[in-house]
């Protein structure tokens, strides 16, 4: 029997999802309030109604160059989700259409890296990075995030290649599909909404990361996180500068995610309803 | 042609043997069931034969030619999947041109037989359509459509109605049966349901843990089981064994009697029973009764036949139609 649900219980279901997904988006909320403000408006106290100034825009552009740490973001995002999926797609792919007696504990132990805190392995991975002149690099960054990235990317691309039924290969290759056009016809078409939901994501992680590429570079390669970080110090916190700053770096990032939701939903709950 | 021949098959997995040796010979034109319960090998069987399982020793032969290390495609086998396997990024249309398409026909041509295909399958006004709005029932004819515009040398189907509803599944068996007729090729069909086994086939394989356990037409093998395994798997309801000393006075150490070869009666008979569930079908009543010295027993009765839970009732089973098996369960 389906359970009788009031409308009375599903308006208050309403209004607390929307109460939840309120208090999540605030902090975003406010720190775009925040960036309308003038700064002593912004160390004034708690407001909602700022009073719609664009200086901070102007003057953070005016400051540092807003240009160049966009441009890192998108190469260094970018080029190592790309890196990330030519490795992983293959591996996935084995992993979910040849599993070995080991691919489970493969898989446990790429997820067990991301346990360990970065902090651990801050020290010889900079002095490699310093030794192999990669410090300040969009190459070098590009390369850490994609090692970084890495296990979540496979992970992904297993849980949903996994869900691409065998039946419908075998059934290709009696229709007489060669293996190439198995991979163009069949295949690929099937993954693709898998691999695009992995890349979206992987790309927001990317465009995040704050704690290796504060710490590997300083000025070539910074992208928008180190750009953000730039606005607190030296003479002390420029609360709606830093709010302009921080909404300029996210902006790219919110608008991709609001246009790509349906994705990355399906993205981030595969595998969890058949 | 489609005559299809497995010389010594057999099949493992590591040291799990699944099918130990199999010889069968599959005419041209047939209609041939591979029956068995879950886990016989009886998909496996046939999935060796498609070319998607390698075998571990023994030769397959399809119209004189050996073609046991080829690739499934080089086969000319068509085959429907229990899951129907579409493609479900493409459309009807597309799906059923995809052989042809692979084939390297023309447009022209691979339009004509989508439009053929579509016609004798009643989904001309599908075309259009992605699999996912489409029923199971309609699905199913998609992959059948798929599966006859190659024209291929037989037909294998492995389960293809177990995922249908019980009316639907009678009318696809109908459609099924009715497109053998229509096309005259080679079918090659497994499943569990031993009476789509007993419907369709002209040859039905009964397979039990790897191993033919008989091959026959669907009467010879109602009427003369080889042994307690088929006759207790061919036949709904199935047949009633009895051992002890019921079997003893026949000389066998097992007696078999299908429940329609037993006269019922409510005076007198060779066996006093009691009656305890009666299921009504209309057409036909099936008693599951409790005979003294012999045991329970499913008995059909006629359909009208009015006894209720507890009655008593005399049996007389037929002695014509008595099968006796030995102490290793073959037929005597």
């Amino acid at each position: 029997m389906a359970r009788a649900v009031s409308t009375r219980r599903k308006a208050a279901f309403t209004a607390a999802a929307w109460l939840v997904a309120f208090v999540i988006f605030f902090p975003i909320l406010y720190t775009i309030l925040t960036s309308f403000k003038t700064e002593p408006e912004a160390i004034a106290g708690f407001s909602l109604f700022p009073s719609w100034t664009a200086e901070n825009y102007v003057e953070v552009q005016t400051q540092r160059d807003y240009f160049k740490p966009f441009m890192n973001s998108v190469v260094i995002s970018v080029g190592s989700t790309l890196l990330a999926l030519l490795v992983a797609i293959p591996a996935a792919w084995s992993m979910a259409f040849s599993p070995t007696k080991r691919t489970k504990d493969i898989l446990m132990w790429m997820l067990s890296t991301k346990m360990m805190p970065a902090v651990a392995v801050l020290v010889p991975i900079y002095l490699i990075f310093r030794d192999t002149g990669l410090l300040d690099t969009r190459i070098g960054l590009t390369v850490m995030l994609t090692l970084i990235n890495l296990p979540i990317v496979v992970w992904m691309l297993y849980t949903y290649f996994r869900e691409i039924p065998g039946e419908i290969l075998e059934a290709s290759r009696m229709d007489g599909a060669s293996l190439l056009n198995e991979i163009v016809y069949v295949l690929t078409p099937m993954a693709i909404p898998g691999i695009a939901s992995t890349m979206l994501l992987n790309i927001i992680l990317a465009w995040n990361e704050a704690f290796w590429t504060i710490r590997l570079t300083t000025t070539n390669a910074a992208p928008l996180t180190a750009f953000i970080a730039s606005f607190s110090s030296p003479q002390g916190l420029f609360w709606a500068k830093l709010s302009a700053a921080s909404t300029l770096a996210i902006a790219p990032i919110l608008i991709m995610g609001w246009f790509s939701q349906r994705q990355l939903v399906r993205g981030l709950t595969f595998g969890a309803v058949k | 042609m489609g005559q299809i021949t497995l010389k010594n098959v057999s099949k493992s997995f590591g040291a799990t043997v699944i099918i130990p040796e199999i010889d069968l010979t599959i005419e041209d034109g047939e209609f041939v069931v591979f029956v068995g319960p879950s886990g016989c090998g009886k998909s496996t069987l046939l999935r060796l034969i498609a070319g998607l399982e390698d075998t571990s020793a023994g030769a397959i032969v399809i119209d004189g030619r050996d073609v046991t290390g080829e690739a499934p495609a080089k086969r000319k086998l068509a085959m429907v999947f229990q899951s129907y396997a579409l493609y479900p990024h493409m459309t009807v249309a597309k799906n059923i041109a995809f052989p042809l398409k692979m084939a390297g026909e023309d447009k022209a041509a691979i339009d004509r037989k989508v439009a053929d295909a579509a016609r004798i399958l009643n989904l001309t006004n599908y075309l259009d359509r992605r699999p996912g709005q489409l029923s199971g029932g309609q699905r199913q004819r998609v992959a059948i459509g798929r599966a006859i515009v190659r024209q291929p040398s037989a037909f294998l189907f492995d389960e293809p109605l177990s995922n249908l509803d019980a009316a639907l599944r009678g009318t696809m068996r109908l459609e099924i049966s009715e497109l053998h007729h229509q096309l005259k090729t080679t079918m090659i069909y497994v499943t569990h349901d031993q009476v789509e086994a007993m419907t369709m086939a002209d040859k039905i394989v009964v397979l039990n843990a790897g191993n033919i356990e008989q091959v026959g037409s669907p009467m010879e093998l109602y009427k003369t089981p080889k042994n307690l395994f088929v006759a207790g798997f061919i036949g709904s309801p199935k047949m009633n064994l009895i051992n002890g000393a019921v079997a003893a006075k026949h000389g066998a150490a097992t007696v078999g009697i299908r429940p329609e070869h037993m006269q019922i009666s409510t005076s007198a008979g060779e066996w006093k029973a009691t009656v305890g569930v009666a299921e009504h079908l209309g057409s036909d009543t099936f008693l599951h009764v409790n005979a003294d010295g012999v045991g329970p027993l499913t008995v059909r009765a006629d359909g009208e036949i009015s006894v209720r839970h507890g009655d008593t009732v005399f049996l007389t089973p037929d002695p014509t139609k008595l099968h006796r098996f030995s102490e290793d369960g073959r037929a005597m």
